[in-house]
């Protein structure tokens, strides 16, 4: 029933299914592109509006980037009626226990955390995924805390952040990550009073 | 009656997980929870019955030495399908099973069907049996995370059941396993019972 196994053939069949396939993929990519595009806005923007307080323009129109000890931070600023209200910042790490983690920390511009949202992570499941909300209280610690006088690291280490049982490793990378949005926020409001 | 006997041919007579013992990758790595394992599973089923029938198609055109690279070019095209229509239109799925999907290509039982089955049997046979067996994966699957899911987490379907935490192993590698050998144990006991 198959064909002969000679080399022409086998060459023209390799060749038209990979011909085929990439059409295919080409085709498909094509189509799911924007709405791939468009979940990744809707995602970044509810994360946006979990973090900050009640704001009225749109954050991610007036984004921009903040350097902080030699990495570049994305920064939607929340303003109500013009006026600043406080500032989401796009924080990451790559200490997490499975590489990298990004984290949207915002803050209030009294320098109170608002809120954070874990925005990707690579942690394990039913371990240290527990930072993301509603799956633990690990997150819900850091909400109305000022990084002022609540010391963003784990008890372990002589902070004040009750770590995710048996997931240390997680809980220290995630307050690595706050530590960070907590620089690029004073760098921010730093910058913002000179204006 | 035959359809019938086909479909459930694929859940009990031939499941994947529990009697033909293939896929195990991803079968200890998603089930961390009922609802990832049930993903994972319905992820798998699509390609495998859309393979199935490509495969059947055109395996009269494909010459025996480069039969194997050929279908994995077409199992990759359609699991790359998969997974841009899965980014685009259910990206909370994808958030937690993005990792998984690309290693559908490698999972033994869509290569396995394809080279036992669809190559040797018409379109709709090699549709049903695609089906079959993963309905019998998904199955397998989601008994499988249900099990880990409530052992480890004390929650059903991401509900929270029992307080506490749960045995944690039952969320990590080796509880992965413990949790398989037992099932596959009462699994195949019920069904010598059966047949």
């Amino acid at each position: 029933m198959a064909k002969e196994s000679t080399i022409k053939n086998m060459a023209i069949t390799l060749t038209v299914i990979c011909l085929v396939s990439s059409a295919i993929l080409g085709g498909v990519y094509s189509i799911t592109k924007d709405p791939i595009e468009m979940a990744q806005v809707a995602k970044t923007n509810s994360a946006i509006s979990k973090v900050v307080p009640k704001f009225d323009n749109d954050p991610s129109a007036e984004l921009f980037n903040i350097e902080v000890g030699g990495k570049s931070y994305k920064v939607y600023p929340a303003k109500m009626s013009g006026n600043i209200v406080g500032y989401a910042v796009e924080s990451y790490t790559s200490a997490g226990f499975g590489g990298r983690i990004n984290l949207m920390v915002g803050f209030n511009i009294d320098s109170t955390i608002v809120n954070t949202a874990v925005l990707s992570h690579n942690e394990t499941p039913g371990l240290g995924d527990k930072m993301v909300e509603g799956k633990s209280d690990f997150s819900v610690q850091f909400k109305g805390k000022n990084p002022e006088d609540f010391k963003i690291s784990v008890k372990k280490d002589g902070g004040d952040v009750d770590a995710i049982t048996a997931s240390t490793i997680s809980s220290r990378a995630f307050c690595d990550a706050v530590n960070s949005a907590y620089k690029v926020f004073l760098e921010c409001t730093k910058q913002n009073k000179k204006e | 009656m035959n359809f019938l006997k086909d479909i459930s041919k694929g859940i009990i007579k031939e499941n994947p997980t529990f009697v033909l013992i293939l896929g195990m990758c991803p079968t200890l790595g998603t089930t961390t929870s009922a609802l990832n394992g049930m993903g994972m599973g319905l992820a798998t089923m699509v390609v495998l019955t859309l393979s199935n029938i490509a495969i059947s198609l055109v395996s009269g055109q494909i010459p025996g030495k480069v039969r194997i690279p050929s279908y994995i070019v077409i199992i990759a095209a359609f699991v790359t399908v998969v997974q841009f229509v899965m980014q685009a239109y259910a990206p909370g799925l994808y958030s937690t099973l993005g990792l998984f999907i690309p290693l559908i290509v490698v999972n033994c039982i869509v290569l396995g069907r394809a080279e036992a089955f669809a190559s040797k049997n018409g379109v709709l046979d090699s549709a049903i049996d695609g089906i079959g067996i993963g309905l019998g994966f998904t199955a397998s699957l989601t008994v499988l995370g249900f099990v880990r899911e409530l052992l480890g987490s004390g929650s059903v379907f991401g509900i929270k059941l029992l307080e506490g935490d749960g045995m944690l192993v039952f969320v990590l590698a080796p509880g992965a396993f413990i949790a398989l050998g037992y099932l596959m144990v009462l699994f195949n006991k019920l069904k010598s019972r059966i047949l």
